[in-house]
């Protein structure tokens, strides 16, 4: 069993308050930080701890840190982004809805290493009831001391403030997400200027996922080189895994990196196995946006090795046999699911939460999802199958943002696994377009 | 037939207003358009369940924007309502992990069971059934949401049943906490 770094407290009674929360030893970053060491230091710890980014891009965070610009006499804001949007991902409304102090000790350790003294928490929407709990963790920590004017006595000025989006997966994007917080739409900027250099309102600005945040906790607590020793190689720490799909027992389950996959579904301690006794065809290992494997490759990679939970691990093979730990949003599929149509739903998805600004986006996403739609329901030729490759390879790399990405992995990783599945959608058009059909042979692995 | 009087100009309670109060204290004194989101969230809570043309006017008017401001923030996010809802409106997850748990089999229920499609109010104005994408609650698939509250783990009829008999005997929707500290402060 790993060790548990955010969620070891999470089931006590009464953690979301205050006083519970401090008697198991929270806050304590806070106060380590702010009585004795400079926020350089602070900076250095979250370097060494080896944290990664674990909204899903897996971008160093203390070198995300070390960018943010210092002009002189211009505020700096952190922002959190608690827009967790990202299908088959839901560990940050776990954490913020159950250990809401833990993100906001986070915030104000952050915070202070970065000198910002106003800080947002920028939640999506749909959680408006986790920001009511937010907001009053927040006002038992003004009421404590641990935000405010002078924090513990340092000199230390910090305010935090919990903002909700309007319903849009555009906006954990990092740059959506400031124009969001700024009152408007949320179209991503062009980057130059990143958000570290003009950020939210033209102020260098970090925005750190929420897990991101609550780690930094315990990176200050043990300091960084004791968290490097946990997990494998460069994938350090512990990461909340949001288990979903086909499994007997899904949920959120922190996991030490390095956990083998295969542990990580079958195992008791973990996931338990596959529902009602069916067999594991395909699993989406980090968030809808990439790429899907089938089983045997998910388990073990093209060398035979065990796949483990790492970010190098899961990427091993790149694109053609591999893909990525992601937001560790883990979606199992079960032998009776159609890939044509889980393909089609997340391009529908990307279609409907494109923002439109990027032509290839808007155009490309609508014609994934059309295509796909009448593969889905029988009216689809062979031609389209390769037609959707064709769309999705036009659209990557082409927009401001990676939504064009997002959307365009999911559907060439799906034809590149399972092609025969596509083209039986074409070869058996009325069975396939019956509610219900999937195809009805094994896996052709290619 | 015309209306010899002028429609009445909606204005926020007062709750809603200390509300907005405490909210603008947030973002810098230049940049007020930043509640823009949260005043529509109040707005569409106090009028209703959907955000009316002249709420966004008011809502424009209350941050000094103009109303193509709001007009084009409100029509880009899905969670506001541009036209009159039922009493209920339940967003109904639709995306993958959903998918995989029965959101097909859930909405058809629904559908069925209030004589509402999707997009559409039931004839007795309680139900108004909206898809939604994804809600960060995959682990609890499949799952509607109402107002502020999710209601997870709907693949049984008990479970969809118990869901709609606490919603048709809610005389009020469930008062919001900014709502609770100004009756508090109008018993005071």
């Amino acid at each position: 069993m790993g060790r548990k770094l955010l969620t070891e407290h999470i089931n006590v009674p009464g953690i979301d308050t205050f006083e519970v929360y401090r008697q198991h030893g929270g806050y304590r970053s806070v106060e380590k930080a702010l009585k004795t060491m400079t926020p350089d230091e602070v900076v250095e710890e979250v370097k060494k701890s080896g944290l990664r980014g674990r909204g899903g891009a897996g971008f160093p965070t203390g070198m995300k840190w070390s960018f943010l610009a210092k002009p002189e006499g211009v505020p700096r804001h952190l922002v959190c982004n608690a827009d967790e949007s990202e299908p088959g991902t839901f560990k940050d409304r776990h954490l913020m809805s159950r250990l809401p102090h833990l993100l906001i000790e986070g915030m104000i350790t952050s915070s202070y290493a970065l000198g910002a003294n106003t800080s947002y928490i920028y939640i999506r929407g749909e959680l408006l009831y986790v920001l009511r709990i937010l907001e009053k963790a927040i006002a038992e920590a003004y009421a404590n001391g641990f935000l405010g004017k002078n924090i513990l006595g340092s000199g230390y000025d910090l305010d935090l403030h919990v903002h909700p989006g309007g319903g849009a997966y555009i906006c954990g994007e990092e740059t959506a997400l400031l124009e969001s917080l700024e009152g408007k739409r949320g179209n991503p900027r062009n980057k130059p200027p990143f958000p570290a250099v003009q950020g939210l309102y033209a102020r260098p600005t970090v925005v750190n996922n929420v897990e991101s945040i609550a780690a930094v906790v315990p990176i200050i607590n043990e300091g960084g080189d004791e968290y490097a020793k946990l997990g494998v190689g460069k994938s350090t720490g512990t990461k909340l895994i949001s288990a979903c799909g086909h499994l007997n027992k899904p949920g959120i389950y922190e996991i030490e990196l390095g956990v083998p996959v295969e542990e990580f579904i079958y195992s008791d301690e973990y996931c338990g196995g596959i529902w009602k006794g069916r067999d594991l065809k395909a699993v989406v290992a980090g968030g809808s946006s990439v790429p899907i494997l089938p089983k045997e490759l998910i388990l073990k990679t093209a060398a035979g090795e065990s796949r483990l939970m790492t970010y190098e691990s899961l990427s091993d093979g790149g694109f053609v046999t591999g893909t990525m730990l992601g937001s560790g949003g883990f979606i199992a599929m079960d032998e009776t699911t159609c890939i044509v149509r889980n393909t089609w739903n997340f391009s529908r998805f990307y279609h409907h939460e494109s923002c439109g600004q990027c032509s290839p986006c808007r155009e490309g996403t609508g014609w994934l999802e059309k295509v796909l739609h009448r593969l889905e329901h029988g009216h689809g030729n062979m031609h389209d199958i390769d037609l959707i490759v064709s769309v999705a390879k036009q659209i990557e790399g082409n927009t401001i943002c990676p939504l064009g990405e997002a959307a365009a992995w999911p559907v060439a990783a799906a034809v590149r696994h399972f092609r025969h599945e596509f083209e039986w959608h074409v070869t058996h058009r009325e069975e396939a377009a019956r509610p219900g059909a999937v195809y009805p042979g094994k896996a052709v692995l290619v | 037939m015309e209306s010899t009087t002028a429609p009445v100009k909606p204005q926020f309670s007062e709750a809603a207003k200390a509300e907005i109060a405490r909210l603008l204290t947030h973002y810098p004194d230049d940049r007020k358009k930043s509640a823009l989101l949260p005043l529509l969230h109040i707005a569409q809570a106090e009028f209703g369940g959907w955000v009316s043309p002249e709420v966004q006017d008011l809502v424009a008017e209350t941050l000094g924007l103009k109303p193509i401001e709001v007009y084009e923030v409100s029509s880009f996010y899905t969670m506001f309502n541009l036209k009159p809802v039922g009493k209920h409106v339940l967003e109904i997850c639709r995306t993958g992990p959903c998918m995989l748990r029965g959101s097909d089999e859930l909405t058809a229920n629904l559908e069925r069971i209030t004589g509402a499609k999707v997009g559409e109010t039931s004839p007795d104005g309680l139900f108004t059934l909206k898809e939604v994408e994804c809600l960060a609650a995959c682990g609890t698939a499949p799952i509607v949401q109402v107002r502020e509250k999710y209601y997870e783990q709907l693949d049984s009829p008990e479970a969809v049943d118990a869901m709609l008999n606490e919603l048709r005997n809610m005389v009020h929707r469930p008062l919001l906490p900014w709502e609770q500290t100004g009756l508090q402060h109008t018993q005071q």
